[in-house]
């Protein structure tokens, strides 16, 4: 008997507000502990919740992006929970009438093109920060964080692999990531990630017993973390036994997990509608300007390398990852340079620096020197060495550092008749059809030049040269 | 509708409630009223009433996007029973009840 893992995910996405959900308080990252508070962070009598118009704006823009239906009318909700990181007692979320429904997560695994049904995207504000002291009586609150707004966005359980969930997630970071909603930083805690893993015996619909997985917080952890969570599960069934219903706890440092309580209790959130704040209306109009806003998403991005550039799969996915990086390589095909070496150039050679400032059209300029013969590959490698950090025009360096291609073929030739009357052991064995000896002839006219003889020109007039 | 004593008590549990037997039983007579009340409610014909979805009929109010005061973090800790550096202290947190 064979088990398909079956998994959903459940993704909260802090949204990179100024200021938090409900009020006006910093919702920066990184404050002094208790720095970013107000009377409403702290719960303090008779303060009321305000809503945040650009956090329902950041909300929107994931769920069209998306595909989700937007509730014209939709609703907050408490959901009802005592820990010290909550000041309120509850946390403003979103229950039976969410702001977004039905939208689907599109990434690509294997090659080939995955959508995953999400269920909703909800809006919520975010909890505070406990620190534990190792081996203190006490802990201690940090509420910075409470009250930053957040989204929840949940998927079907349609995810059948850990890598599967671990792609899924990656285009949720990118997403958002173009989007400009949220900076993705996983380490951080701006995008967390919960799953929920059952098993069942492959060819079956019916879904098995759940756990949940929390804490993981890197591509690397939700993959090990569902691994091992889908080998626990199946060595628990097939040894006889079965599998609880349970939150556990990812233990990075042990590659292990362990419960963490028993469920039915817990979730008993007594939900009810949020008294302070009306229902949320989103009109058409509002709806409208954020989807003609919408930039082009990742996925499709993706797609029109490959179908407009004729990029490969892998180079097309390395250009389309980040929208600044997919913006620059745009920018450098607008300026004229043909696609497939823009793409090199941009894949190898641009991003292998740690902040190259050449503007795309000096990039492109630099491409069209090759092309036109005016500079060797090489020699562009070393023009590129030399201006990447400066933005300095191409065409600028190579005049002042004297490294313009010698095309003129009567100085080529010369230089050629000379490299082989020097090395007449060479010229015979060439001669006796030890061909790849070519390369150290071509090498030599190089080393005479410093590398500016145009090498499709040395190549030809070596070879004509070696054959008299 | 008949709510009984343990259902008292877990929903006590929930809201962190510590009730005296007595209070359980009286709380449950209480409680039962009340549903009593909503049951009546409940069988109310409303076929043809547009669903009310608030008291006051008004659309959420938006606040644009800005930070304002701070409570400078003294104030925030001026009530707390026990602080430590810019930390509220409190009981010890058993990692086994928390919420995203």
């Amino acid at each position: 008997l064979r088990f398909e893992p079956v998994i959903g995910l459940e993704c909260h996405v802090q949204l990179q507000t100024r200021s938090k959900a409900f009020s006006s308080a910093n919702a920066s990252f990184g404050g002094s502990p208790n720095h970013y508070t107000d009377p409403y962070t702290l719960a303090l009598p008779g303060t009321l919740p305000v809503l945040n118009r650009v956090a329902v704006e950041y909300a929107l823009k994931m769920a069209l992006a998306t595909d989700c239906q937007i509730r014209r009318v939709s609703r907050f909700a408490r959901k009802h929970y005592f820990y010290p990181d909550l000041p309120k007692g509850f946390q403003i979320s979103q229950y039976d009438e969410p702001l977004a429904e039905k939208g689907r997560i599109r990434f690509v695994l294997d090659g080939e093109t995955r959508s995953v049904s999400l269920i909703r995207i909800h809006m919520e504000e975010d909890a505070g920060k406990n620190i534990h002291v190792s081996g203190a009586p006490y802990s201690l609150v940090d509420l910075n964080r409470a009250g930053v707004a957040l989204i929840e966005v949940v998927s079907a359980p349609e995810i059948h692999s850990a890598k599967e969930a671990s792609e899924y997630l990656k285009a949720i970071r990118q997403l958002v990531r173009y989007l400009g909603i949220c900076d993705g930083n996983m380490e951080e805690g701006s995008l967390r990630c919960d799953a929920n893993v059952s098993i069942r015996p492959e060819g079956s619909t019916q879904l098995g017993t759940r756990t949940e997985l929390k804490n993981i917080n890197s591509f690397k952890h939700v993959q090990q973390a569902i691994e091992y969570e889908v080998s626990r599960q199946t060595q628990s069934i097939e040894s006889g036994g079965r599998v609880i219903q349970e939150t556990r706890l990812w233990d990075a440092e042990r590659g292990t997990s362990h419960p963490m309580r028993s469920k039915e209790q817990a979730h008993d959130y007594r939900y009810f509608p949020e008294p302070d704040l009306p229902p949320l209306s989103v009109g058409d109009d509002w709806i409208e300007t954020i989807k003609a806003a919408l930039p082009e998403l990742p996925i499709d991005r993706r797609a029109r390398f490959i179908a407009d550039y004729e990029l490969s799969e892998y180079d097309a996915g390395v250009l389309s990852a980040e929208k600044e990086i997919a913006d620059y390589y745009d920018a450098v095909v607008a300026a004229g340079a043909d696609p497939k070496k823009a793409a090199n150039w941009v894949t190898s050679e641009y991003l292998a620096q740690e902040s190259p400032k050449i503007s795309a059209v000096n990039l492109a300029k630099l491409i069209a020197m090759i092309e036109s013969g005016a500079i060797s590959g090489k020699i562009a490698k070393e023009v590129f060495a030399n201006v990447f950090a400066t933005d300095e025009s191409p065409e600028e360096y190579v005049k002042r550092a004297g490294l313009a291609q010698i095309s003129d073929e009567n100085a080529i030739a010369t230089i050629c008749k000379e490299v082989i009357a020097l090395n007449p052991k060479q010229v015979e064995q060439y001669r006796k059809g030890n061909t790849k000896l070519i390369g150290f002839f071509v090498g030599q006219v190089m080393k005479r030049t410093s590398g500016k003889a145009n090498p499709e020109a040395t190549n030809r007039l070596l070879e004509k040269l070696l054959h008299e | 509708v008949k709510i009984t004593p343990d259902e008292v008590r877990e929903t006590a549990e929930l809201a962190r409630l510590a009730l005296t037997d007595e209070e359980v039983e009286r709380l449950g007579r209480e409680l039962d009223s009340i549903l009593v009340f909503m049951a009546k409610l409940a069988s109310v014909d409303v076929e043809d009433v547009p669903p009310m979805t608030h008291a006051v009929s008004l659309d959420c109010p938006l606040r644009d996007d800005a930070v304002g005061a701070q409570l400078p973090v003294d104030e925030a800790l001026a009530d707390a029973p026990a602080r430590e550096g810019d930390f509220f202290q409190v009981p010890r947190i058993i990692a086994h009840d928390k919420e995203a």
